[in-house]
């Protein structure tokens, strides 16, 4: 049982991440239906962007936090400027093999800026833990899940209680419905953009913390894994994000801790096999068939 | 108050409206009636900013209209409640009515002219909360019109509103439509149904193949031998 309690806990602490992560992917998929692959790199760059202004001016952890989210949301919104807007009359598979690019072009970049071996993450947060009848949880840990929580919670309000967001949703639903209401269309999607980015900027700050190494690589398999928990979830629809991230992590924390480690990958792929045969719109999915 | 004159529209190579000219005078319900294709929602999408044209001008109140976008269309006064309603599925029916409202920040215009669709559209108030996607075919009309009106549009274009209804919705629709013209909304009516279309229109115009081939008095069109053989069943 304290094994079983433990690995949930550390489960939960990595899939609230993965979710920060597929709430970008499913956002972006939501409003333009592209599969944002460079999605994991920006939380990539909201690492370093966390490691190099913490380790110049000494600051804390929310400042870092603030700057890195602020600095997503930008390089966000103009990758979707450059590489994304001249193509929103393209196939949707010319969309792809670009986020594909520019997914190579930021991974390279920052090989090149930064170099290609690992670096480590200043301690931004308070050591040590609490232990609870054996099961252990680090203030890390708390602080990973209170951040996200409390970013979710925010992204929940702005979706459904803002100007902005009602407008997000209506793009999604129909976009030249919501041309006809008035809605600047560019501009919903730009801020879409800035917001899933945000939230990967903070998921690169955390896991900079909890694992205490970044490396230019490092988006690759989370960015896997989030778009995986997207797909989960049901891939458009913001809760399905949410709980897609955290089954993600828990199902590998469990496996990891009573199976292998080594199989926790194979498991979350058969898992999505067995949810996309059985429920192809995803856990939280209406099964529509997709309008062409 | 609209204006087209010369209107040409492609489709890649498909030539979609061929020349089109119109006018709707302030004030006036004009129908414009056309077979399936004949390119009414085109003409619709080109005034409201959604679909470009490659040649002509559409000018509304001084304002040539033509190269806008439909933001700024919108808010010019112009607002279109689209072919097939286009609610915003999954949100609720209050939602789809502050979309209506979009470009507007009058907080208490907005409040009152939320309480005079309710007036309107009784049912909607009803059911304010619930997911738009479950209201019946003639309630997502109401509530299509509801939204448009929540723009506070100086001309509402129509595009089918009696699309799929039953003959008695078709009633109440046309009855709302000639009271929401009465309180001083022009309208711009794209129909099928050229009976009752015509029967309410001050003028009319009918488009076949991208192109005007009849106008005039609305009740003209309607006793005219060529409408009635094509439109009116004999
Ligand atoms: N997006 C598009 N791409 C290519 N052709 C189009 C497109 N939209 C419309 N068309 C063509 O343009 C012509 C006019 O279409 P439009 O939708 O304006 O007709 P309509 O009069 O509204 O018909 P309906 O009564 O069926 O709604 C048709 O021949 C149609 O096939
Ligand atoms: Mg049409």
């Amino acid at each position: 049982m304290i094994q079983f309690m433990q690995q949930l806990i550390n489960g939960i602490s990595l899939g609230s991440i993965y979710a920060l992560i597929a709430l970008g992917y499913t956002m972006v998929y939501g409003i333009i239906k592209l599969i944002n692959f460079a999605h994991g790199d920006i939380y990539m760059l909201g690492a370093y962007i966390g490691f190099v202004f913490a380790t110049k001016t000494g600051m804390g952890f929310i400042p870092t936090l603030i700057v890195a989210m602020i600095t997503c949301s930008i390089i966000g919104v103009v990758i979707e400027m450059i590489a994304y807007k001249p193509l929103r009359n393209a196939t949707r598979i010319t969309a792809l093999i670009t986020a594909i690019g520019v997914s190579y072009f930021i991974e390279a970049s920052t090989q090149k800026v930064m170099g290609t071996n690992p670096r480590a993450f200043p301690n931004l947060l308070p050591k040590g833990n609490l232990n609870i009848s054996g099961v252990v949880i680090t203030y890390q840990q708390i602080f990973i899940l209170v951040v996200t929580v409390l970013l979710m919670i925010g992204l929940q309000f702005v979706v459904t209680k803002t100007k902005i967001g009602r407008a997000m949703r209506a793009v999604s639903v129909d976009t030249d419905a919501a041309r006809l209401m008035g809605v600047n269309v560019d501009q919903t999607i730009s801020f879409t953009f800035a917001l899933g980015s945000a939230l990967a900027g903070a998921a690169g700050v955390l896991v900079g913390i909890y694992y205490n190494s970044i490396n230019p690589l490092m988006g690759l398999v989370p960015g896997v894994k989030a778009f995986i928990a997207a797909v989960f979830g049901g891939i458009g629809i913001i809760p399905g994000a949410m709980l897609g991230g955290i089954l993600i992590g828990v199902t590998e924390a469990l496996v990891s801790g009573y199976g292998s480690s080594l199989y926790k990958d194979a498991v979350v792929y058969v898992i999505l096999i067995i949810i996309l045969v059985v429920k192809p719109a995803g856990l939280l999915g209406k099964n529509v068939r997709e309008k062409v | 108050m609209l204006k087209i004159e010369d209107l040409n529209v492609h489709y890649g190579v498909i030539h979609a409206l061929k020349g089109v000219s119109l006018e709707v005078k302030q004030g006036e319900i004009v129908s414009l009636i056309g077979a399936n294709g004949a390119g009414k929602t085109t003409l619709l999408h080109s005034i409201s900013g959604i679909i470009k044209s490659t040649s002509g001008s559409i000018i509304f109140e001084d304002n040539d209209i033509t190269k806008r976008s439909a933001k700024d269309i919108v808010s010019y006064g112009v607002t279109q409640v689209p072919e097939g309603r286009r609610i915003f599925k999954g949100m609720s029916v209050e939602e789809n009515l502050y979309m209506g409202a979009y470009l507007r920040s009058d907080k208490d215009g907005i409040h009152k002219d939320l309480e005079s669709v309710f007036e309107r559209f009784p049912r909607l108030k009803e059911r304010i909360k619930q997911n738009a996607e479950t209201l019946s075919g003639g309630e997502q009309q109401m509530l299509a019109m509801g939204r448009a009106l929540m723009a506070r549009p100086k001309i509402l274009l129509l595009d089918e509103p009696s699309m799929g209804l039953s003959p008695l919705l078709v009633k109440e629709i046309f009855k709302i439509i000639i009271d929401i013209n009465k309180q001083g909304t022009t309208i711009l009516l794209v129909e099928q149904n050229a009976k009752m279309a015509l029967g309410i229109a001050n003028h009319a115009y009918v488009l076949e193949n991208g192109k005007i081939v009849l106008s005039g008095l609305g009740h003209e069109l309607a006793n005219s031998p060529d409408v009635k053989k094509a439109y009116l069943g004999g």
